[in-house]
């Protein structure tokens, strides 16, 4: 098959890359430029945007013996993954960028591009295992990226390969390094790779300016204020900036954001407890929609939030009801529906419901 | 491998090989006293003198460089600060728009560091600086002006700028005229003291010559300020010690291509109008940019509505066709082009551009590969294209 390979700059592209051509594949490597003013060397842990990373992918590409080229895709990363993410946060809500770039960018304008010019399919360093349409968690519960791999339709993964899913991330970079690949030692890139200093809330303020509000408790009363309701996330226990302790002395959480009312509600970690979650626009791994009620495994975030459930769809909405409480839940992040290692499907979360506050 | 990507480099010449490794085996520092030190400034003072005269240049007038980029950085800073040495109101750089990113750059630069003002010359839909255009800006303050920059013939288009006509207007205001000559030697007679310009960049490989050495031609009487201080060679404007074999490899290339010129151009010029002609024949929307005439004999620069050119030349490498999108920056994103946005092209078209150079190497076989191939490639192109718009 004729493969264009994503090709971050990190080791486990690189090293996907290498594994499409061991199979027997024709491979033409590609670096995504998404930043519009890319700075020429990597700082810190936040890779992927660099004029350095293009570099490294580039060098990779070399050792391996593919074409390499650059797409710049600056334009539809700021509109469909940055503006997104600004928005999301505007409204209250917490995205995963990850996610977002995988369902709109690399495996859709990539993808679509890509099969316009000829190509099969493309393949990315993602850690999961795909197999005649079955999305698998990887090997490595660590690195598993099953979770931001989710969103995609059967139509993309039908297009898509994941050759890491069977490796540690040990055994990616001893296969980095056997093959000569200068990555193999690369630092892993971590948190969002357009904020480059990893200050989210000085981000969202550059983006969306102060618009201070009311910090309140459960029963309404206003222990404080803040500058932007969009520097907070459900389930944050730092940063509250209310002076004052709880009357309790025990420690206060985020529990939810009103972006109409510009209010950030707070209260103990229990009412933090989620038993029940709504979500919209699922996307069913097999193609069809589950009839019915059925079991699974929710999770919930990218790492952790994960609990038994019992999942139906009614109309255009996924009900989750878990079986036991998950702290932490945010509108904005998917619910990813898992049989055993098996990706059922996901959803974008809607809304939650408190164990607390029912019972 | 059909190789039409002669406008970034050009095979090395089988003489220039030759010669070079010939010249590497030779021992000496050409500042050096002793007998080999004497051997090495003979080998290297009789190349200078055989390159000059390629050039219609005089020895002295010979600063030898590592290529194009050090060449036009020394002739745009060097004249600046020297011309504002001698009177501080000079502080305007007169540029064109399409000029190559080491000119516009280094003036960009000036402007943010050096508290220069710098006047981009507008050109026209072919690309061409047209002399009222400059007279005009020289009109405006002429004694404030340290220099004038306008390239012979342009990396992207090809278009050939009215030089000697450029010069002169330059001389009639006492304003020092560079021009960046890169892209000429070997497809256009060269002369420097014939042009009239008062400093010309050149460089070793897009004539056959090995790459990282170069030249910029210096009139005695201009006023250059050194960028690298040292030993004081090549008339204290740029120091450090004489790359001998290299300079040896410029003057083999430097005469071999002026001494083919005249029949190379004819057969470029051929080769080059039966590409045109059967490119539009295959895409016949297909835009030939720059000027109908007054452009390189090897060029051919081409807008393909509706594609992406980074598109465009995967296709074609895939096909073993190589060629260029024009102009790419350090991280190996297309752009879309300055030269062509200048000539007035809207951004889309900009991006959709390829360029195809012929050079001492080319054959009617490239012409007949790319012909072949590029119907196909463009409507694959152009699919891409429409299913890379976002929803």
């Amino acid at each position: 098959m004729k493969i264009l390979a994503a090709m971050s700059g990190g080791v486990d592209s690189a090293v996907a890359a290498a594994e499409a051509v061991a199979a027997g594949h024709d491979v033409t490597g590609v670096h995504l430029a998404l930043s519009r003013a890319p700075a020429s060397l990597r700082t810190g842990a936040r890779g992927c945007c660099t004029a350095e990373d293009a570099r490294d992918a580039g060098r990779s590409a070399d050792v391996i013996g593919i074409p390499f080229y650059v797409w710049d895709l600056a334009e539809r990363f700021a509109t469909d993954v940055i503006d997104d993410f600004v928005e999301e946060y505007a409204a209250g809500r917490t995205p995963n960028p990850c996610l977002r770039c995988n369902e709109r960018i690399k495996f859709s304008a990539v993808l679509d591009r890509a099969l316009a010019l000829g190509f099969d399919a493309v393949v990315t360093g993602h850690h999961a295992r795909l197999t005649d349409g079955v999305l698998r968690r990887s090997v490595d519960p660590d690195k598993d990226q099953s979770y931001v791999l989710a969103v995609l339709t059967a139509d993309q993964l039908a297009h898509a390969m994941f050759p890491l899913g069977r490796y540690t991330k040990t055994e990616v970079r001893a296969r980095a390094a056997a093959r000569g690949l200068a990555v193999a030692d690369k630092p892993d890139s971590h948190d969002v790779c357009f904020i480059a200093d990893g200050d989210t809330a000085a981000f969202l303020r550059g983006r969306i300016g102060a618009d201070p509000g009311p910090i309140v408790d459960e029963s309404g009363d206003v222990l404080g204020d803040h500058d932007g309701a969009y520097a907070y996330t459900v389930g944050q226990r730092r940063g509250l900036g209310i002076g004052r302790p709880a009357a309790d002395g025990r420690p206060r959480y985020v529990l939810d954001i009103s972006p109409v009312t510009k209010t950030v509600t707070v209260g103990p970690g229990e009412s933090l407890d989620v038993d029940h979650v709504s979500a919209i626009r699922p996307v069913w791994t097999g193609g069809v929609s589950p009839a019915g009620r059925f079991d699974a495994v929710a999770q919930l975030r990218a790492h952790g939030g994960i609990a038994p459930c019992t999942a139906e769809v009614i109309g255009a909405e996924l009900h989750v009801r878990l079986h036991e409480p998950v702290r932490g839940v945010a509108r904005g992040q998917a619910v990813v529906l898992y049989d055993g290692d098996r990706v059922v499907g996901s959803a974008t979360i809607d809304a939650t419901g408190r164990a607390a506050v029912r019972r | 491998m059909t190789y039409l990507d002669h406008a970034a480099t050009t095979p090395t010449l089988p003489e220039v090989a030759q010669a070079l490794a010939a010249a590497l085996g030779e021992l000496g520092n050409a500042s050096s006293l002793h007998a080999s030190g004497r051997r090495a400034r003979r080998t290297a003072e009789e190349s200078r003198e055989r390159f000059a005269a390629a050039l219609g240049a005089r020895p002295s007038e010979i600063v030898f460089t590592a290529g194009g980029t050090e060449s036009d950085n020394l002739a745009v800073k060097g004249l600046y600060w020297g011309r504002r040495a001698q009177d501080p109101r000079r502080r305007r750089v007169l540029a064109s728009a399409v000029e190559h990113h080491a000119v516009l750059d280094t003036a960009t630069w000036l402007v943010a560091h050096e508290d220069a003002e710098v006047t981009w010359l507008e050109v026209d839909s072919t690309g061409t600086v047209h002399p009222e255009t400059l007279r005009d800006a020289l009109a405006d303050r002429a004694d404030e002006v340290a220099l004038i920059s306008v390239m012979w013939a342009n990396n992207e288009m090809g278009t050939i700028q009215p030089v000697p006509a450029l010069a002169a207007l330059g001389h009639e205001y006492g304003v020092p005229f560079h021009t960046d000559a890169v892209q000429t030697v070997g497809q256009l007679p060269v002369d420097f003291a014939d042009s009239g310009v008062d400093a010309m960049t050149v460089t070793g490989h897009k004539f056959g010559g090995p790459p990282g050495i170069g030249a910029l031609l210096l009139a005695r009487d201009a006023p250059c300020t050194p960028l690298l201080h040292g030993g004081g060679q090549e008339r204290g404007v740029h120091s450090g010690t004489l790359n001998v074999p290299s300079i040896v490899g410029l003057a083999v290339a430097a005469e071999v291509a002026v001494r083919d010129q005249p029949a190379r151009a004819d057969l470029l010029r051929t080769l080059r109008d039966d590409l045109v002609d059967r490119l539009c024949r295959e895409v016949p929307d297909a835009v030939l940019n720059g000027h109908p005439v007054h452009r390189l004999p090897g060029n051919a620069h081409f807008s393909f509505p509706g594609c992406e050119g980074d598109s465009l030349l995967m296709l074609l490498d895939a096909r073993g066709i190589e060629c260029s999108t024009g102009s790419a920056c350090s991280a190996g994103v297309a752009r879309a082009s300055h030269v062509l946005l200048a000539m007035g092209a809207a951004e889309e078209r900009a991006r959709g551009s390829l360029r195809f150079s012929l050079g001492h190497t080319s054959t009617s076989a490239d012409v007949d590969a790319l012909v072949g191939a590029i119907g196909p490639v463009v409507e694959r192109a152009r699919l891409a294209s429409l299913a890379a718009l976002p929803r």
